[in-house]
């Protein structure tokens, strides 16, 4: 049995070859998934080592307000300058350095705009000389207030040479302020950059005051150990003489705390591409249940005379299973290689993106050669287990039979189908209207699993009808006629070629949907309620948000025809010990006149030093009413007791909290991020921007547009995701159309004999194409129809759940969707070239000698 | 053979000097010797001889199925020889018929499409005055909207009868046309084809094997190891199966 089965693998070499490179692709997403956030993770374990490599103990303030990786940069409380005297004398410090180290100094290039690091901080520092990691390659130490040193990648990125004027952004001044470049330093091991950092050196005056915006006080202290000393012991003996108030930690603790920050990022990130490895998978399911259907179908005889000569129905299933776990295998296999080479590609790409990060060499994890191993070879067992099924129920007597493939009925699929359709509704309903019990996601995701389940299955049903009505367009010609009524003569066959296409169509689709809705929402509530004519903002290119001198604002006010001006500032804060995101308006009055908000409780028009205003949902749920006092811990700072006195009416553009612009010194950023201009009536706008322009010369990093250009702006990133994920889901696509290949080749291969038989009777060669790839464009089309309409039904029933999260508006993208249907088009085109130069070259002799 | 200026005129498909060679070297197998034969317009041909005299070869060469090693075919004024695959697409359109043992009918068209197919193939309508003809003679009248698999073999045999004659070309080559019926089925399509060839001049060249549906033709070519070696004219079941048995013994002889 083992033997014949091998045999017969080989015999089907072809077909095996295009089902297995479904689950190849799918492996390789799985197995890249986990060589690229492997390889990135100990890329970053080293860099960090490297940076902190010099550090025996490192001793800094608690953070006042933990940020994680989703929320924003961690700001370090600053610490005393007096601090290090007091670190010196703990016994076994060798010496004890203060450190300024803090991101936000943006090297403006000589092209006038601000140098940007594209995720790696930009960090602003005090120089405190050569070491084994950081040496001088030109020029000298800063001395002087207006001078600075930098590392040669960023010199090389801001084209400037040693010896020139360059302007640099600080954390506390967004006006340009020019310094005198007198060095630029490199790394050991001839490196320009660690992991695409850009560094600044000033004195140490000048960086305290401009990285953290006081004098006297530092980031951090390096302790270097004394001979004999463990770093251990170091740090204990500083944490014991310092007390509770200070994290104490040894070079190597800090490199890895630094690392295991980014590499939550990086899960998340990890997380994602499974996700998408979990749709590839889900369509190559597709692609191997149909091609083991039909190789099954195709081998009645030969199952049947097993079956006559003695095999068991257990032995027919052993046989087609063992196919499937040799594919399986030999897909793993393949599917893991292509995996590390595209990690390993990716993580090349990653690293010359963020700036030369250099890659340590590329691992394989354990996870990738499992991951790889159990999807592979499950997913190819399970979906060839209906038809193992099928094979072994088929009766000796075939053998001895016409091979009749009688139309079995569809009732029971379909019953089926419409099961499954049910609970996945069901399902959805649950996750989306929120009952779903802590399980929201998953109660979800299962839904739209189980609907596409479902409607594959009732696919067959639908296909008929369908698949007429779109080859009826081509029924004007006769190769045209012949491949519409060859597409619909195997309905299932077809149902789940389609289905496979459908699954990626209707993935994008639906995030379509999702996002154009989103955005749309987005823009229409912004256009109806931002009484704005002008605002100043900047893209976002590394964790810091553009900010800009606050001095703009009162200047902006001062032009003529400017009615209001109002800066926004924002913190992630500590309010009652809890996370909450605070901002500040440079002009309270904005709130009801830029922002349109509401009074609900209190006076909202004014706000006092120690006042403060919380948008409706946010004093509901956190019980607050007018008059109620809270501890607010920002950034910086002590923490201070504020008392409401008022409440606004919540919307997609209030703020949980407004805090007194007062507070907004002690925001991890303390300029503004945005501003907004409202003219007086009558005013144009266009006398008004460049006049605003002017003032931001000297902060580069934002411009003044008019409200429509910003909205358009900040709802581009949207953009941005929607690219991102259509890309990903190419790739679901991309292995449905293998599905079409396979599935036409494997009936030109059946219809040989009629395909000799209506060459004979004078077909040419290029209408036998035709109708090859006619049969290819309604499959594909009709998938892409399915795919579109499921779609819209996913993304429609998930914006109805966000109304209350203000997607009000259900934006269906018609113009996508005519593109959807035409790429199908184009697709069914591209699968039909191979299986249709089969056809053609067909012998006509051959196929109807052929018995 | 030897043939005047005005039976070539009357010829509908010729053979002269066709050699066909299969395999080289050792494996070389020669399955035409140079034969040369010409078959009449409106007479019905039927090619005989024993599994491996090469009768099969000779008519997928007539037909332009197979190419020739040597020598030439013809088809009214075309020649076949030569000719690329969309020349030889038109012939097959325009100027050929075919029936096979196997039916080989399109199972998702119905009969009478599966009729026209050839005439929608080439873009052309058919006769309307012939097709009704052609129905009539064949007796579908009644199963034209029927699909193949709810035919009987005899009914689909006709079906491919009917769509081979509803073209009128110049020639149709029957394969063994009877070999997947019963002798009544089998008796009903060859009377049939008897009766287009003497009623309407279609010219018809049939290879078989059996001889009751050989005695049906106006004509017998016997063929023995690639070589015609005899001809009978108005044959009868017993004439043919006499010369075949002449032939069986020479072949022993041989041996």
């Amino acid at each position: 049995m083992f033997r014949a089965t091998l045999k017969s693998l080989l015999a089907r070499k072809v077909r095996l070859i295009l089902s297995g490179l479904a689950v190849v692709l799918g492996v390789m997403f799985v197995s890249g998934a986990f060589v690229l956030t492997d390889t990135l993770g100990r890329s970053f374990d080293s860099v960090f080592a490297d940076g902190f490599s010099e550090i025996d103990v490192n001793v800094a303030a608690k953070p006042k307000v933990q940020v994680n990786e989703m929320e924003g940069e961690q700001t370090v409380a600053p610490l005393p300058a007096a601090l290090v005297d007091r670190v010196k004398q703990v016994p076994g410090a060798a010496s004890a350095t203060g450190v300024v180290n803090a991101d936000g100094a943006r090297v403006i290039g000589s092209n006038g705009k601000v140098v940007t690091s594209f995720g790696p901080p930009q960090l602003g520092e005090n120089w405190t000389g050569e070491s084994e990691l950081l040496k001088l390659r030109e020029g000298r130490a800063p001395q002087a207030e207006d001078e600075i040193v930098i590392n040669k990648a960023l010199a090389t990125a801001a084209k400037v040479q040693v010896g020139q004027k360059v302007g640099v952004l600080t954390a506390f001044e967004s006006k340009k302020r020019d310094f005198t470049l007198v060095g630029v330093f490199g790394y050991s091991g001839d490196r320009d950059s660690i992991g695409g950092v850009n560094e600044v050196f000033f004195t140490t005056p000048v960086a305290q005051r401009l990285m953290l915006g006081e004098p006297d006080v530092f980031s951090s202290i390096t302790v270097q150990a004394a001979d004999g000393v463990s770093d251990e012991k170091l740090r204990d003996d500083v944490a014991r003489t310092l007390g509770a108030d200070f994290e104490v930690k040894t070079g190597e603790q800090v490199a890895a705390d630094a690392s295991a920050s980014l590499k939550e990022g990086l899960s998340f990130f990890n997380k994602i591409l499974l996700g998408f490895a979990a749709v590839a998978l889900l369509v190559g399911t597709f692609l191997i249940l149909n091609t083991f259907s039909i190789i099954v179908a195709q081998r009645t005889r030969e199952l049947a005379l097993m079956r006559a000569i003695g095999a068991s129905g257990r032995q027919i299933i052993g046989s087609v299973v063992l196919e499937a776990i040799a594919v399986g295998l030999i897909a793993s296999v393949l599917g893991l290689a292509a995996g590390i080479g595209v990690g390993a590609l990716l993580a090349f790409l990653f690293g010359k993106l963020a700036g030369g990060l250099t890659l340590a060499g590329i691992g394989v994890p354990a996870a990738a050669v499992i991951g790889s191993f159990a999807v592979g070879l499950v997913i190819t067992v399970v979906a060839a287990l209906l038809p193992a099924l099928r094979a072994s129920r088929i009766p000796p007597i075939a053998a001895m039979q016409d091979v009749a493939t009688p139309d079995r009925p569809l009732t029971k699929i379909t019953v089926a189908g419409s099961l499954v359709t049910g609970i996945g509704a069901v399902l959805l309903f649950l996750g989306l209207s929120g009952n779903a019990g802590g399980q929201t996601l998953s109660t979800i995701l299962g839904g739209v699993l189980f609907a596409f389940i479902g409607v594959a299955l009732l696919t067959p049903l639908i296909s008929k009808p369908v698949v007429s009505l779109l080859g009826a367009i081509f029924s004007w010609s006769v190769p045209g006629k012949l491949g519409r009524l060859n597409s619909g003569r195997n309905p299932r066959r077809t149902a789940i070629t389609a289905a496979a296409l459908m699954v990626g169509i209707a993935l994008v689709t639906g995030v379509t949907v999702i996002l154009d809705s989103a955005k749309g929402s987005i823009s229409a509530l912004a256009q109806d309620t931002i009484k704005a004519e002008l605002v100043i903002a900047g893209q976002q290119g590394g964790p810091r948000p553009p900010t800009f001198d606050p001095g703009v604002l009162d200047q902006a006010k001062a032009l003529p025809g400017v009615r209001l001006v109002d800066g926004e500032y924002g913190d992630m804060a500590r309010i009652d010990g809890e996370g909450t995101w605070v901002a500040a308006s440079s002009d309270i009055a904005s709130l009801r006149q830029i922002f349109g908000a509401k009074p609900t409780a209190g006076d909202i028009d004014r706000l006092g030093p120690t006042q403060m205003l919380a948008s409706s949902d946010t004093a509901t749920s956190r019980g607050w009413s007018v008059g109620s006092t809270v501890n607010v811990q920002l950034t910086r700072g002590e923490a201070r007791t504020y008392t409401i006195s008022g409440i606004y009416e919540s919307s997609q553009l209030t703020n949980p909290v407004t805090l007194p612009v007062t507070a907004a010194k002690d925001f991890a950023i303390p300029q503004p991020i945005q501003g907004f201009i409202q003219l007086d009536p009558g005013t144009r706008v266009s006398d008004v921007q460049p006049q605003v322009e002017a003032l931001l010369a000297d902060s580069p990093e934002v411009s003044v547009a008019d409200r429509d250009a910003f909205i358009k702006q900040q709802t581009s990133s949207l953009d941005g995701l929607l690219t991102m994920i259509q890309i990903l889901l190419a790739l679901a696509i991309v292995i449905a159309v293998l599905g079409i290949i396979n599935t036409l080749a494997l009936s030109v291969l059946e219809r040989t004999r009629e395909l000799g038989l209506l060459r004979a009777i004078g077909l040419r060669r290029s209408q036998t194409m035709g109708m090859i790839t006619v049969e290819a464009v309604v499959i594909s089309v009709f998938g892409a129809l399915l795919g579109v309409v499921v779609g819209t039904g996913l993304g429609a029933a998930v914006v109805e759940a966000l109304k209350d999260e203000g997607i009000t508006d259900l934006i269906l993208p018609w113009g996508q969707m005519g593109v959807f249907l035409g790429l199908a088009a184009i697709i069914g085109v591209v699968a039909a070239v191979l299986p249709a130069v089969r056809a053609a070259r067909i012998n006509v002799l051959g196929a109807i000698a052929h018995d | 053979m030897t043939a005047t200026v005005g039976q070539q005129a009357q010829a509908a498909a010729r053979a002269n000097d066709v050699w066909k060679v299969y395999g080289s070297g050792e494996a070389q197998v020669v399955a035409l010797r140079g034969v040369s034969a010409e078959f009449e317009r409106g007479r019905f041909t039927a090619i005989m001889g024993p599994s491996g005299s090469g009768k099969s070869t000779l008519m997928h060469c007539l037909a332009g199925l197979d190419s020739v090693t040597r020598g030439t075919v013809s088809i009214g004024e075309t020649t076949v020889t030569g000719l690329g695959d969309a020349g030889l697409t038109k012939l097959r359109r325009d100027k050929v018929g075919f029936i096979f043992q196997q039916f080989n009918l399109l199972p998702t068209l119905t009969a009478k499409e599966n009729i026209l197919l050839p005439l929608s193939i080439a873009g052309r309508k058919p006769d309307p005055a012939w097709y009704d003809t052609v129905i009539e003679t064949v007796g579908l009248k009644d199963r034209l909207d029927h699909r193949p698999a709810q035919l009987s073999g005899g009914q689909q045999q006709r079906v491919a009868c009917a769509r081979a004659l509803v073209s009128r070309p110049e020639v149709i080559f029957a394969d063994e046309p009877t070999g997947n019926l019963d002798s009544r089925s089998g008796a009903e399509v060859l009377n049939f084809l008897r009766d287009s060839v003497r009623e309407h001049g279609q010219t018809i060249v049939m290879v078989t094997h059996d001889p009751t549906a050989a005695a049906y033709a106006d004509r017998v070519v016997f063929l023995a190891d690639g070589e015609i070696v005899s001809e009978l004219i108005e044959p009868t079941a017993e004439t043919v199966l006499d010369t075949m048995k002449k032939l069986d013994t020479a072949a022993e002889v041989g041996n």
